[in-house]
């Protein structure tokens, strides 16, 4: 009958399209969605200069690019995906266990997180990290007991910041910026905390009980779509949002960002570190596909090149901020010759 | 009421004519307020409508314009060596350009001079590139030239960036809108239909950004899923109505189409994901894989529209072709399946907009990246029009916000084109008995 054989032909179909699936002449690129616009940036300029096919550059977060990126060596996986920190122990034994042995690491820069509130609010919010763990975490000390969150006010943390409602939106759990936040603001905001500092606590304690962000209201998760939170915040005042500081820079019309620890975030602050809330940017590539997928050496000396990362590199331009000049020469160094990056602890 | 039919014998006429007059007025009022409900529902899905078109053509129209700037350009032979091509310092040719038409400007200062090339969009540069390229006899010459300015600038043009706002707020600096309105003052910016959106493909650069790969992309899911779910569909469901014994097995096999009918898109992703990428090693990204699993999904739909078509045509129909002693194969080619066809390809149309419009298994075999050119074969990596939409909205660059309200309208427009379709083969062709 018709049915028989049209399941038989598309059955042979699918045999033809398994084996034409075999060559790959672009390169392919996972991993971060934070990392995504720079490696998307390169992409498109080492395409432009070189003629050579457009690497395909896809946004599936640092752990999910983690996994697909240590699956395995040979043309069906990724050659570098992007990280929004540095690869942990578990993720470097998953590729040792698949046979990726050999990866570089390449660290390109810094990227702020920075909370941002509407311009439309007029008082001069600066926080420390103690207070934004006040308000945020999911369990804090009262009254030197370690109950979970009370607080609805600003003025019910520091008596001086205005009686607003606290509200924030900020990433969901599966986004690097997520963690990056949670490790960089509350982890070291609870340990400013005086309970914390005072009570002699193991070395774990802090992230097995400050981790959690508060669920009751005031901190809203958003979605990954950063686009969205500038919209709220626009609408409402006095909510604040969290997210990578490219976005509050190409929207600093309308906001304008919480000042940490007495630092307003700013390109400069990032990159002297002395705003406290900034991660490291890497991307790691196997060696093992160098020389075998087509044009991956050109693409990575156009990511290292100092026209892509200097303090005035087209990196830079989308909200990069970039290593000191000794770094990078050093960083070129290391990456271009292969180098195959350390264990992590 | 209940009294009178009991014991009807003993109601007057009268009673009868008041109780059926009392309840009549209840019962019209039930229907009136049943028509009033009605209405609001209706004026409420609409509203929902208008707010949702509105909403993106208030925000997207402005990606249909583009802003552009003609300049005459000097091709210094210092600055692009015949010997280097296709490298040179195209960006600096068209720098110098634009310092001449900017005259009291100081471009030998470094700072200014990146400055001035950074109203012209980054594309300018590989433009004038294959323009050179294609014919190296231009250098030296002074060509015309007309490229997009960079996004702050086409915002600016477009009033997205306000001048009123203080000068430290705002992208473009009060020295760099004087630039523009020099320019601008001469003629040299004009505000075109954006083709580009049409005919560019992806791009980091808002301006460049276009909606090539993703319709290129949209295209080989569809053809790819029609080519796939059109006859296994086709064909099942004619077994299923015209062969198959009425018993447990047949009844077994409905309800799981039924079912399969409903079962959420994602679900299907996780199975392509797991099976034909895991297992049958085709690559990620690519359209063909996009339409596979895209064809699981509209496969029961179109299974269930052709056999309410084959069910429609009637019983006579068939009798008389087996009567005249044709076989069920000649039956169902020659006579019935004809005869349903409108209804088949109406519902065969529908299920192809619902998968144009569906990104989650999409995004999980990975159509979601950044490609920046179109696919030539539906191998090749690529986006389609739901994905582009997802990525643009998670951009940083302003310019960004407005292009994917203006392809969500795309997206829309296809789909009402397909509707429309749909209908109108039902009105045209349809027969009813």
């Amino acid at each position: 009958m018709s049915f028989t054989k049209m399941t038989v032909s598309t059955l042979a179909v699918l045999a033809v399209s398994a084996t034409a699936a075999a060559a790959r002449d672009e390169i392919r690129i996972v991993g971060s969605s934070t990392v995504f616009p720079y490696t998307q940036a390169v992409a498109e300029q080492f395409a432009n200069n070189t003629g050579a096919p457009s690497p395909v550059v896809e946004s599936t977060g640092t752990g999910g690019g983690m996994k697909i990126f240590c699956g395995g060596i040979g043309e069906q996986h990724p050659d570098i995906t992007g990280a929004s920190r540095a690869m942990k122990a578990s993720e470097y034994k998953l590729c040792q266990e698949n046979g990726v042995t050999d990866v570089s690491e390449a660290l390109i820069g810094f990227d702020g997180l920075s909370v941002a509130i509407s311009r439309a609010n007029d008082y001069d919010w600066d926080l420390t990290l103690g207070e934004i763990y006040l308000a945020l975490g999911a369990q804090v000390p009262v009254d030197g007991e370690w109950k979970d969150n009370p607080y609805k006010m600003w003025n019910e943390i520091r008596e001086d910041l205005p009686a607003v409602e606290i509200l924030a939106y900020g990433p969901p759990p599966t986004s690097g910026t997520r963690d990056a936040f949670v490790e960089l603001a509350m982890h070291a905001g609870c340990e400013e905390l005086e309970y914390v500092s005072a009570g002699d606590f193991g070395g774990d304690w802090v992230k097995e009980n400050c981790s959690r962000m508060r669920t009751d209201g005031p901190f809203v998760e958003a979605g990954e779509n950063d686009n969205l939170i500038v919209q709220r915040l626009e609408a409402d005042a006095n909510a604040m949002g969290i997210f990578g500081y490219s976005f509050l820079y190409e929207n600093l019309d309308k906001l304008k960002g919480v000042k940490i620890e007495g630092v307003a975030p700013s390109t400069e602050t990032i990159a002297d570190k002395s705003y406290p809330v900034s991660r490291p940017l890497y991307f790691y590539v196997k060696n093992a596909h160098r020389g075998v997928i087509p044009n991956l050496n050109e693409f990575i000396e156009e990511y290292m090149s100092d026209d892509a990362l200097e303090a005035d590199g087209y990196l830079a331009e989308r909200g990069l901020v970039a290593l000191a000049d000794d770094r990078r020469a050093e960083l070129q160094d290391t990456v271009l010759n292969g180098a195959a990056m350390a264990a992590p602890k | 009421m209940t009294d009178t039919s009991l014991d009807p014998g003993f109601s007057s006429p009268r009673r009868t004519t008041d109780l059926v007059a009392a309840s009549l007025r209840r019962r019209r009022r039930k229907q009136s307020r049943l028509k009033w409900i009605g209405i609001a529902a209706i004026s409420i899905a609409f509203l929902m409508l208008f707010l949702l078109v509105a909403s993106m053509v208030r925000t997207g129209w402005q990606a249909f314009t583009e802003t552009n700037i003609t300049l005459d350009v000097y091709i210094d032979p210092a600055e692009v060596p015949l010997e280097r091509l296709p490298r040179g310092g195209f960006d600096d040719v068209l720098a110098a350009s634009l310092g001449q038409m900017l005259p009291g400007v100081d471009m030998d200062d470094r700072a200014t001079a990146r400055a001035v090339g950074g109203i012209l969009s980054n594309g300018a540069q590989f433009d004038l590139r294959d323009r050179v390229v294609a014919d190296p006899s231009l250098i030296g010459q002074t060509i015309t030239l007309t490229v997009p300015v960079s996004d702050p600038y086409d915002q600016l043009n477009k009033g997205l960036i306000k001048r009123e706002t203080p000068e430290t707020n705002r992208r473009v600096k009060d020295a760099q809108i004087a630039w523009f309105d020099r320019l601008q003052a001469e003629g040299a910016i004009t505000k075109p239909f954006n083709i580009g959106l049409f005919t560019d493909a992806d791009s980091r650069f808002p301006e460049l950004a276009g909606l090539k790969g993703a319709l290129i992309g949209s295209f080989w899911v569809l053809i790819t899923c029609f080519v796939i779910a059109f006859p296994l569909g086709i064909g099942a469901a004619i077994y299923l109505e015209e062969f198959a014994p009425k018993n447990k097995m047949s009844d077994f096999v409905e309800v799981n189409i039924n079912n399969l009918a409903a079962v959420p898109s994602v679900v299907f992703g996780l199975l392509a994901l797991a099976v034909f990428i895991g297992w049958f090693g085709m690559p990620r990204s690519a359209p063909f894989v996009g339409g596979l699993t895209l064809a699981l999904m509209t496969m029961p739909t179109i299974i269930i529209a052709t056999r309410n078509a084959l069910k429609a045509v009637p019983p006579s129909i068939r009798e008389a072709a087996l009567g005249l002693g044709a076989s069920k194969q000649q039956m169902v080619f020659q006579h019935v399946l004809p005869l349903a066809m409108p209804g088949i390809l109406t519902g065969t149309i529908i299920g192809l907009a619902q998968a144009l419009g569906e990104t989650a298994p999409l995004l999980l075999i990975g159509m979601n990246a950044s490609i920046t050119s179109a696919a030539s074969s539906p191998f090749d990596s690529s986006t389609a029009l739901p994905t582009q939409i997802l990525i643009w909205a998670d951009s940083p660059e302003r310019g960004f916000v407005s292009l994917t309200s203006a392809a969500i309208l795309v997206l829309l427009g296809f789909l009402i084109i397909m509707n429309g379709i749909a209908i109108f083969l039902r009105q045209k062709f349809e027969r009813r008995w």
